[in-house]
């Protein structure tokens, strides 16, 4: 992970149109997401967060504005720019080592021999605890083990930039806590970039060293950037009684529940 | 037993905390046992075959009956099941015999019109799924050829023969075309559909992994869509079965549609009923078998 994995995020602007009718989603997002930082994003539903990953990733096209990463611009998907789905979506006619494989085989074809491949999925399959269960299928697994082989998937693909959209949003609240820690763990082994999409405030700064909170739609943009400066290994109980900690999570609540509230449901 | 020694606060907590952790031994596996006698299993699996053999037995001997109450009286139109048995045994009983080069057994007759199903068939299914993965896909592909196809698929295969054999001036061909022309409809739809339901998150992956079209279709395509493919087939190949026997009747041959129209010129109506039932169990087995084939290819995953 020795790459500049500088990423540029300049006047990003996005509108849906269908016939007629266009609606902006988002208007001019700018930032800088730096190298082995591990960025969150956070808003209320419908904010665009989802939209602006699927530019990052290049799933989605922009309609004004451009993606940079290391100086050029990126436009369409690839493996550089790995991404870890809310819903795991693994293969379901593939085991959990089939459906690492999968990545492994397609992005190191001509770049490591099989028995480097076959050693690569083992390891990333061990740094998420799941190489006891290589042979599985997903319909075998719990959800936390399935979401942990979509981690897997994204890291064997060595990507720049990790995009992880909603990671544990389907999961219960002690996976949920497990899967922070291990992914804490993971960011700092491998000191990879890395950008996630969440709505639990708690999980944002618990495991950032940014979070940026966004605007509410239509027409969303970055209300503000919060630095967490929180040491690394962070561990939850220990934080519980942190002032930072506390200070950072009443400035992102009083960003998302005082000054930019949710849309109220009309009657 | 060992008696627990009283919790008391402090001092035996610490005690414990202080403990070296025990040595460690192997476990011991010990292998367990459903703990039912065997007597008992026997008997849940009888139970259990007898629970569905049975019933349709019952139904099958009272319909038989009602048969032949029916058609008892001197002069009725048809044949009753006894009639049958006495007049038509040698098929019954022995569907491979030959007794000559147009009097061949029953179970010839079905291989002859299987032959000419796997031809037809066989196209249809390679054919039918690759345009149905075209519709799937493309929308100008599905705007031009879908409403060509929905007419076309209306088409009964009887409709199909005069122009098939005007085309292919030989009865085999004709016949393995009208097979192909009445059983790619289902594939097509149904494959279509299929690729249509692809999970958008699978084609994510996909664009992330950077897959090329010939990957996505062996990778991704085909394996997300069997079940829809196969639900397809399955109407296909008893779409096919009704074409064939149909067919034959009109084309002649040596197949068991061929023979049921000949018994009929003859006015052999026992050997109608025999064929009938060799009929229906041989369709009864294809969609058994392709349905079986499904569960194994798609590993049991089910339409997303």
């Amino acid at each position: 992970m020795a790459n500049n994995s500088y990423l540029k995020l300049e006047q990003i602007g996005k509108s849906f149109s269908r016939g007629a009718a266009t609606t902006e989603v988002l208007r001019d997002i700018s930032m800088v997401i730096n190298e082995g930082e591990y960025v969150s994003i956070i808003g209320h539903s419908g904010c665009g967060k989802s939209t602006l990953l699927n530019i990052i990733a290049g799933l989605t096209q922009v309609t004004t504005g451009a993606v940079i990463l290391e100086e050029r611009e990126v436009n369409s998907p690839g493996p550089e720019r790995a991404v870890v789905f809310q819903n795991h979506s693994l293969l379901p006619w593939l085991t959990v080592y089939e459906n690492v494989a999968l990545a492994v085989n397609k992005v190191f074809a001509n770049k490591k021999s099989r028995a480097e491949r076959h050693e690569w999925i083992e390891h990333n399959l061990q740094l998420v605890h799941m190489l006891h269960a290589k042979d599985k299928r997903p319909a075998e697994i719990s959800g936390g083990m399935k979401q942990r082989v979509g981690i897997a998937r994204g890291l064997a693909m060595e990507p720049k930039i990790l995009l992880l959209d909603e990671p544990f949003g389907a999961l219960d609240a002690l996976t949920r806590a497990h899967l922070q820690d291990s992914i804490m763990e993971i960011h700092m082994k491998l000191g990879n970039t890395m950008v996630m999409i969440t709505h639990d405030v708690d999980e944002a700064i618990l495991l950032s060293d940014r979070v940026v909170m966004m605007t509410n739609g239509p027409a969303a943009t970055i209300g503000e950037i919060l630095d967490v400066k929180l040491a690394r290994p962070r561990r939850r109980l220990e934080l519980v009684n942190n002032k930072t900690y506390t200070e950072a999570r009443s400035a992102v609540l009083e960003f998302l529940y005082a000054r930019h509230k949710a849309p109220t449901i009309a009657a | 037993m060992l008696s627990l020694p009283i919790l008391k606060s402090g001092g035996l907590t610490q005690k414990i905390s202080m403990q070296q952790s025990p040595a460690r031994t192997p476990a011991t596996v010990i292998p367990l046992r459903s703990g039912k006698p065997f007597a008992q299993v026997a008997k849940e699996k009888l139970a259990a075959v007898a629970v569905t053999v049975i019933p349709p037995l019952i139904v099958l001997v009272l319909l038989l009956l009602v048969w032949e109450l029916a058609f008892s009286r001197p002069g009725a139109s048809l044949p009753t099941p006894i009639q049958v048995w006495r007049e038509a045994q040698d098929l019954i009983r022995d569907p491979f015999f030959e007794n000559g080069p147009q009097d061949i057994g029953l179970g010839w007759r079905v291989l002859v019109s299987l032959q000419r199903v796997a031809f037809g068939f066989g196209l249809a299914a390679v054919i039918g799924v690759l345009v149905g993965a075209l519709i799937g896909q493309s929308v100008w592909a599905m705007r031009g050829l879908d409403p060509i196809f929905q007419v076309l698929r209306t088409v009964p295969p009887l409709a199909w023969l005069p122009i098939s054999l005007a085309a292919f001036r030989d009865s085999a061909p004709s016949a393995i075309f009208v097979i192909f022309i009445t059983s790619i409809w289902p594939v097509i739809i149904n494959t279509a559909v299929g690729v249509r339901n692809i999970p958008q998150d699978y084609r994510n992956i996909a664009a992330v992994l950077q897959l090329n079209s010939i990957e996505f279709f062996w990778r991704i395509l085909v394996p997300a869509a069997a079940p829809y493919i196969f639900t397809g087939l399955r109407i296909g190949i008893g779409l096919s079965w009704l074409a064939i026997v149909a067919a034959e009747m009109l084309t002649g041959g040596v197949g068991i549609g061929f023979f049921i129209w000949d018994a009929w010129n003859s006015s052999r109506l026992p050997d109608i009923i025999v064929a009938l039932a060799y009929i229906g169990i041989v369709g009864f087995l294809l969609d058994k078998l392709v349905s079986a084939v499904g569960s194994i290819v798609t590993r049991g995953v089910q339409a997303s």
